[in-house]
């Protein structure tokens, strides 16, 4: 099977604590992997290293494709508007499609005169999710999107972020992390449960179910983390 | 994305040209006569390029780095390395530019006051071309600052230190002997040659012979000595075994340093006798050697401290690059 993204032994240190140690795992092309993890399981450390915010301490991390990266808490320039937040994007990108940019902020109901500094967290989220998407990215890259949101603005931007890859129609790879089991439930094909700075858990989710004879993916995490020593 | 880069400096850039237009019609509008008014002006060319180096330099990758921005920015098409290099690009010569501009503007001002004090030498860190460097330089040092450090306000402080220190630096120990300075050698005047020390405590020097300083207009004296035929400076001994007198005694003084007309008591006549015989005795065997940049060194020290601060800004920015290269 193609992957997007093959790790081998992959580590990383802060200092002196590992974030990340003797990882090796893939993520299948094509799909939506889910990446989860208790707080501190090093699912932020191993998607920056993904999109080249980091650099291995160990191992390596190969990535076969053209990313797109929405880091937690989507970071945006708050006195910078709307509008020119698209701007940005079209001249920092190499294959911006600013018809979709434009019809996603139309549908979200951003104003683009808005100072990005004055957007709800929903709306901030939105942007951020649509400078990424406009990029036209072989690989989509999501860090604890929904994270800081109320949950109808999360149901939205879940839902957002389904449509996106379908809408993409080659099959972007997308990968997105979540300590909420839940907001992966309705859209993920791939799982991957990260736990002490290690995977405990990788597969296709109707697999997973089915040889653990888990009801539902929230059992099934929860499952494999008891077992994780403290 | 120059542009972009533009556009995050345009804000500031604007609000600051602004300041230097306000700057220039306040000066204008109240003519050009207030010495007062020429020192402040001086004051302010001094410091600007500080800081812009600590408002604009300190925080262009550091605020970033703290609000978590640079996720975003570092994450485009575009390689982080490039990004940087062209922001400072564009925001480090917004801030050459406005220092420049405001240096231009007081040097216009004050020309008339500069030209009847024949002391250009005595204002060249605020005139001409050397602060639009400096502000190049401290802008960049800002920058490395702010990546060196990752917090906002710690390298804003950094960067004035920083700043302060290597202009001090270059001042005392570099700009006086970046050409080398002209001798002249001329005799020790007994009606003009007085004793006593100066300088700042506690870096004062013990007192000694203080020869007048000759008539060099525009020229930057930059020491003056007094030596024998073979080169050798006077020393204390060689003073007190030809003036054994000397120190102690009244002599001189100032009696109110802020009262307006006549404050210097002279020494009596019996002390300034004994002080001219002394002097008229040393000045057998020594004479006074003044060293110093002739005014016609003027603008290519300009031009050498411009060079030098702008090769510096340089040095800085693929430090910089380096840096935020590594960061991760």
């Amino acid at each position: 099977m193609d992957n997007a993204i093959e790790t081998n032994a992959l580590g990383k240190r802060y200092r002196r604590r590992w974030a990340l140690a003797d990882c090796t795992l893939t993520v299948p092309a094509g799909q939506v992997t889910g990446l989860v993890g208790p707080n501190g399981a090093g699912k932020t450390t191993l998607l920056e290293l993904a999109v080249g915010l980091l650099r291995p301490t160990t191992g390596t991390i190969t990535v076969r494709r053209r990313s797109a990266f929405v880091a937690q808490g989507a970071p945006v320039y708050a006195d910078l508007s709307v509008a020119d937040h698209l701007r940005m994007g079209q001249r920092l990108s190499a294959r911006w499609d600013a018809g979709l940019a434009w019809s996603r902020v139309n549908q979200a109901g951003l104003d683009p005169r808005q100072r990005a500094g004055r957007l709800s967290g929903g709306q901030r989220a939105q942007l951020a999710l649509t400078l990424a998407v406009a990029r036209r990215p072989e690989l989509l890259v999501l860090d604890e999107p929904a994270a800081n949101l109320d949950p109808l603005a999360r149901r939205d931007f879940l839902d957002s972020v389904t449509r996106a890859v379908a809408d993409s129609g080659e099959g972007m790879t997308t990968v997105f992390s979540s300590h909420l089991v839940a907001d992966l439930e309705r859209t993920c094909g791939y799982l991957i449960l990260l736990a002490g700075g290690q995977v405990r858990l990788a597969g296709q989710v109707d697999a997973l179910l089915e040889r653990n004879h888990a009801r539902s993916l929230d059992d099934l995490v929860v499952t494999y983390l008891r077992e994780v020593p403290r | 994305m120059t542009w972009l880069a533009w556009r995050q400096a345009r804000a500031q850039t604007l609000i600051a040209l602004s300041a230097v237009l306000v700057v220039a019609i306040v000066a204008f509008a109240d003519g050009r006569t207030s010495t007062m008014l020429r020192m402040w002006l001086s004051v302010l060319v001094i410091v600007v390029p500080g800081l812009l180096g600590a408002f604009w330099g300190a925080p262009l990758v550091a605020a970033e780095l703290e609000s978590g921005s640079f996720r975003l920015a570092w994450t485009q098409d575009v390689s982080r390395v490039r990004w940087l290099a062209l922001r400072l690009t564009v925001s480090g010569l917004a801030a050459t530019a406005v220092a420049g501009l405001l240096s231009w503007v007081v040097t216009w001002w004050a020309g008339p006051l500069d030209h009847a004090g024949l002391d250009q030498f005595g204002s060249f860190d605020s005139r001409d071309i050397g602060p639009a460097g400096y502000a190049a330089f401290a802008f960049v040092l800002g920058v490395l600052c702010g990546v060196l450090l990752r917090r906002t306000v710690p390298a804003m402080a950094a960067t004035l230190v920083g700043f302060t220190a290597a202009r001090v630096a270059f001042r005392l120990l570099a700009r006086p002997v970046l050409l080398p300075p002209v001798s002249a050698a001329l005799p020790l005047d007994p009606a003009t040659t007085g004793y006593g020390s100066s300088g700042f405590l506690p870096i004062a020097p013990p007192p000694g012979l203080q020869p007048a300083a000759p008539s060099l207009p525009d020229a930057w004296v930059t020491s003056i000595g007094i030596v024998n035929g073979k080169g050798d400076g006077l020393t204390g001994s060689v003073l007190t075994a030809n003036c054994p007198d000397i120190g102690h005694g009244g002599g001189g003084g100032i009696v109110n340093p802020l009262a307006n007309g006549s404050s210097h008591v002279p020494a009596s006549q019996g002390v300034a006798d004994t002080m001219h015989d002394c002097v008229a005795r040393i000045a057998a065997t020594y004479h006074e050697v003044v060293t110093y940049q002739p005014a016609s060194r003027y603008w290519p020290l300009q031009w050498e401290e411009l060079a030098v601060f702008v090769a510096a800004a340089l040095l800085l920015a693929v430090a910089c690059a380096w840096r935020v290269r590594r960061i991760g």
